[in-house]
């Protein structure tokens, strides 16, 4: 066992963690953030992008002791949802129907966060090859690109 | 009580954004993974390497010792309360089904069959543990392959004597619904023109986003199963139909669920493994599959091969269609297993008039993962045997292939129509599909430049493909479904809970995954009853709430729940008219309904609907003859299947030196009838247009020679990503032929894109290339496999498609069976 500390989400948490452990079961697990989620086992769906010190990762692909001093933020702390205040890359996939099932979208949204901090004004091209690294099944990808497009729109306004 | 007077004049038709979304953006979701209870231990699966193995032993003391594992069992360790895993539709009185245990104590049928379950207290430590489980296994001589498997050498399961499973069969002149193929061939023989093709349906995995995940919890009176399922009430019924528990003992919850498209439309030996080991441990148990086993252990889709002959005269008005298919159901007979193909019976012959037409198909079993529903189920491989005929036909006569479609079809003022099948299609417009779908599309420059690319040789040529599609959804009438031997009915329920403070909650039978149901249901629901958008509640999934339902596929749950849910909200008012009466003392003849209120024609009197819900919460003044309530429920039992349709078309280009493809354009236009809320049907068509081009161009299932699954990770198994597709153009005619058999008008479009696109794509590609000499590409249509196909042509030879990257189908030939080139 191997004790870590970090910020997730804004808190301080502290545990002690075997040094296989991923850091998304860490969050899942130890920490019950249970947004983050997990859809395969070979890093290639994206289902679990959350934030590492601000920079999108894939968190089956990042073990939880090397973000032992870092800052993690999930979906869950992207928003004060309880406030009911959402980001603007959330809302944008509310309006443009970019989920259906819903089990891609945390991850989409991360990415997509990601995405338009390093390029706010992307063409769809750029969307398209930005967003790769994460699988959706259900929206064909067509209203995925809207939502990050129209977020994209919405921050120049 | 005034909020009526808050509400949009209407509901239906408006893009409201969803009612789920809150949650599912804010990451404050409910997936069965996410389900943690006290003491609850977790289970992790010892699967078979083997596709065909007799187990001699297993020894699980190693497992058994390590730290916090807490049991290790296999096959023996039960009786027959492990239940069996079920086939709900064995399509002929004499099929060979195999028993199908969800965890087989003597022998294995296919790789990734579990074998032992270890259960732990954490995820982990059982995972470990498996490891440490020593099976001993007999490997016996597994096969692999429809073609391989036809032949009866080496059986799946030599206990039935054959790999042949059942032949199912419909002819029309038998049926009395047309007339004789076989005369009709052998006059165009002599006289006409035969088009004769042989298609592979290559097989093909759901690979929904949620891994599959079951929780049981056998403490208090019920035991609770959550499942990511979309089929929660018709796993209620098989498991007390299996396992011996009391169906009033079973409660079902299918929670939040990722994704289904058929591949959650089934009762899995995981489920029934938790079943039994959370009964015998008495403590809660959970199991998530990796993805990895997903692929390989969830049932897979498609995998036919097609046997073709389609007769026309010289003209190019068809005259005959014979189908054989070939279809490989895999180790076992799944819950629909051989019901898919069939379910294809009805739709080879589309939108077109032929006189005469027979179906024969054969299903065999072999020792591979097993197959069942995936998103159209039977129809997508019937619309993409006739859409493809259909395009080789106009190359035959030489017009264009819209043109050869327009012979054929049935003309908008023929609805409702009889065909050769024996399905009355209510209405349709195929002619008003396809000129918007033209239009919008730019067909003729779009044919001009590809002319104009071929005059001039160039190396990118552009091809340019049709799907005219019509579908049969909403299943389904459940007298029809008796009649082929399906073991359920195809009815749905809704129930609709006025409450005390004026607040509506809306429970049906459906069981929605993405779908948007809470949404399009509240929609339906604030039209219908006059109240705001924002009072519905819309609750589903767990079988104590919903008692009565037959869950979400087959694009049933709006033409079928909807409409449940439409008379159960008649009910009501019809209750709440008998109140409204008493307390405004007034006739009923003489009370106008209308924006949620009762109102005395030729007063200023009237009482909200909400006002007579509180009315019946307080029960202080009500009539002596009236019972104290006005909730309602109701059953729908569909009268007829719907039949949306559409015109699909889709601009390819392919590089005639590298083989790449690259789609240009896709533009579709569905008439789906009546529209509830367009912005959800346009994710339902995105996403299936892209589940359908993917089967056209990239996903393949395959299994080595051995019967191990080569594209058993994400690695291999090529989803299509953000990068590799288009945004596309979706257009709906602007007065739909709408359902008349349904109040709402409604037809069902959860399948539509899938059914449409994938002909629409291979179409394209042929097209790009044909005038090289090449009229067919093996699906998916890879750029190694076009470029073979424009080499070979080049080279004189056939166009035969090439093994290497299909290699359980083509051994030197096209649609033979090896594995030669597997996972190379």
């Amino acid at each position: 066992m191997t004790k870590i500390q970090l910020t997730v989400d804004g808190a301080s948490v502290s545990d002690d963690v075997e040094p296989r452990m991923l850091l998304v079961q860490y969050l899942r697990e130890k920490l019950g953030k249970t947004g983050t989620v997990i859809g395969c086992d070979t890093s290639n769906c994206g289902a679990c992008t959350v934030h590492l010190d601000g920079t999108s990762v894939k968190s089956c692909n990042v073990l939880a002791v090397q973000a032992d001093g870092r800052t993690v933020t999930t979906i869950e702390g992207l928003a004060d949802t309880a406030e009911g205040e959402l980001h603007p890359v959330q809302e944008s996939f509310r309006e443009c129907h970019g989920l259906q099932c819903g089990f891609c979208t945390p991850g989409m949204i991360m990415q997509a966060v990601d995405l338009l901090g390093e390029n706010p004004n992307p063409t769809e091209e750029e969307v398209r090859l930005g967003m790769e690294g994460n699988l959706c099944r259900c929206t064909g990808y067509h209203n995925i690109v809207k939502s990050v497009l129209h977020a994209a729109e919405g921050a120049k306004a | 009580m005034t909020a009526t007077q808050d509400r949009p004049a209407t509901e239906i038709g408006k893009d409201r954004r969803r009612k789920e979304d809150q949650r599912l953006i804010t990451g404050r979701t409910r997936w069965t993974d996410n389900i943690t209870l006290p003491g609850m231990l977790h289970m992790a699966m010892v699967r078979s390497p083997f596709a065909h193995a007799t187990i001699t032993s297993i020894d699980t003391e190693a497992a058994k010792a390590s730290t916090n594992v807490v049991a290790v069992l296999s096959g023996k360790d039960f009786g027959d309360e492990l239940g069996v895993c079920i086939n709900a539709w064995p399509i002929t009185p004499d099929q060979k089904t195999p028993g199908h245990s969800p965890m087989p104590a003597d022998r294995v049928a296919f790789a990734g069959e579990i074998v032992a379950v270890v259960v732990a207290r954490t995820a982990a430590e059982a995972r470990d543990a498996a490891e440490l489980v020593d099976v001993e296994y007999d490997e016996l001589p597994a096969v692999v392959g429809i073609k391989k498997a036809l032949t009866d050498e080496v059986l799946a399961h030599p206990d039935l004597g054959t790999n042949k499973s059942a032949l199912w069969v419909f002819d029309s002149a038998e049926a009395g619904t047309g007339t004789d193929v076989e005369a009709a061939i052998a006059t165009a023989r002599t006289d006409g023109i035969v088009i004769e093709r042989d298609y592979r349906q290559q097989r093909l995995i759901p690979a929904f986003m949620e891994p599959r995940s079951v929780v049981v919890d056998p403490t208090g009176e019920q035991i609770t199963m959550w499942s990511a399922t979309q089929i929660p009430h018709i796993l209620r019924f098989a498991l007390a139909a299996t396992t011996g528990v009391p169906e009033s003992k079973i409660r079902v919850i299918a929670p939040d669920v990722g994704g289904g498209f058929g591949g959650k439309l089934q009762a899995t030996p995981e489920e029934w493994i938790a079943w039994a080991v959370a009964r015998r441990l008495s403590r809660p148990v959970k199991y998530t599959e990796t993805r990895s086993e997903s692929l390989m252990a969830a049932h897979h889709g498609r995998d036919q091969v097609q046997t073709l002959t389609l007769a026309a005269d010289k003209e190019g008005k068809v005259t005959a269609l014979r189908v054989h298919l070939d279809a490989d159901l895999g180790a076992y007979i799944a819950l629909v297993g051989g019901g898919v193909p069939v379910l294809g019976a009805f739709m080879f012959n589309a939108i077109y008039k032929f006189p005469a037409y027979r179906f024969e198909c054969q299903t065999v079993l072999t020792n591979t993962t097993f197959t069942d529903a995936y998103r159209g189920a039977g129809r997508p491989e019937a619309t993409y045997a006739i859409e493809r005929l259909m395009d080789e036909l106009a190359a035959e006569v030489g017009v264009d292939p819209l043109e050869i479609r327009e012979r054929n079809w049935i003309k908008h003022e023929e609805f409702p129509f009889t065909t050769v099948a024996g399905l009355e299609y209510d209405s349709g417009n195929y002619e008003a599909a396809t000129a918007l779908a033209k239009e919008s599309f730019g067909y003729d420059a779009l044919r001009a430049e590809q002319k104009e690319r071929r005059d001039r040789g160039d190396r990118v040529q552009l091809g340019i493909g049709v799907s005219t599609f019509t579908e049969m959804c909403g299943l389904a009438p459940s007298r029809v479904l008796g009649s082929l031997d399906y073991g359920a009915g195809g009815w749905e329920h809704a129930s609709v809970r006025m409450l005390a403070t004026g607040k509506v909650e809306v429970v049906t039978g459906t069981s929605a995954h993405g779908q948007g149901h809470e949404t399009a249901f509240s929609q339906i629901v604030a039209d219908r009853l006059g109240v705001p958008f924002e009072d519905v509640e819309v609750l589903h999934g767990d079988t104590q709430v919903a008692h009565r339902g037959l869950d979400t596929y087959g694009s049933r749950s709006l033409v079928v729940g909807g409409e449940a849910l439409v008379q159960a909200v008649d009910k009501v008012i019809d209750k709440a008219r008998h109140l409204a009466s008493h307390l405004l003392e007034a006739s009923q003849d003489d009370l106008d309904y209308a924006d949620g209120k009762f109102t005395v024609r030729g007063t200023d009197q009237g009482v909200a609907i909400q006002e007579l819900a509180t009315a019946t919460f307080t029960g202080h003044n009500y009539p002596d003859d009236m019972e104290l309530s006005i909730d309602a429920e109701a059953t729908y039992d569909p009268v007829n299947f719907n039949y949306p349709h559409g015109t699909h078309l889709c601009a390819m280009e392919v590089d005639t030196e590298t083989g790449a493809v690259k789609m240009r354009k896709y533009t579709c236009c569905d008439d789906i009838g009546n529209i509830i809320n367009p912005l959800i049907v346009a994710g339902q068509v995105h996403g299936g247009l892209v589940q359908g081009i993917a089967q056209a161009l990239w996903e393949e299932a395959v299994h080595d020679e051995a019967g191990t699954l080569v594209s058993g990770s994400f690695v291999d198994y090529l989803l299509p990503t953000a990068a590799d597709t288009i945004s596309f153009d979706v257009q709906h005619t602007q007065e739909p032929s709408v359902c008349t058999t349904n109040t709402l008008g409604t037809k069902g479009v959860g399948e539509a894109g899938t059914i449409a696109s994938t002909p629409a794509v291979v179409n394209a590609v042929v097209d790009a290339v044909r005038h090289l000499g090449i009229n067919d590409i093996q699906m998916p249509c890879t750029p190694e496999r076009v470029w073979r196909a424009i080499e070979d042509s080049r080279a004189g030879g056939a166009t035969e498609t090439p093994p290497d990257a299909m290699p359980h189908f083509a051994e030197g030939e096209a649609n033979q069976d090896s594995t030669d080139g597997a996972g190379q």
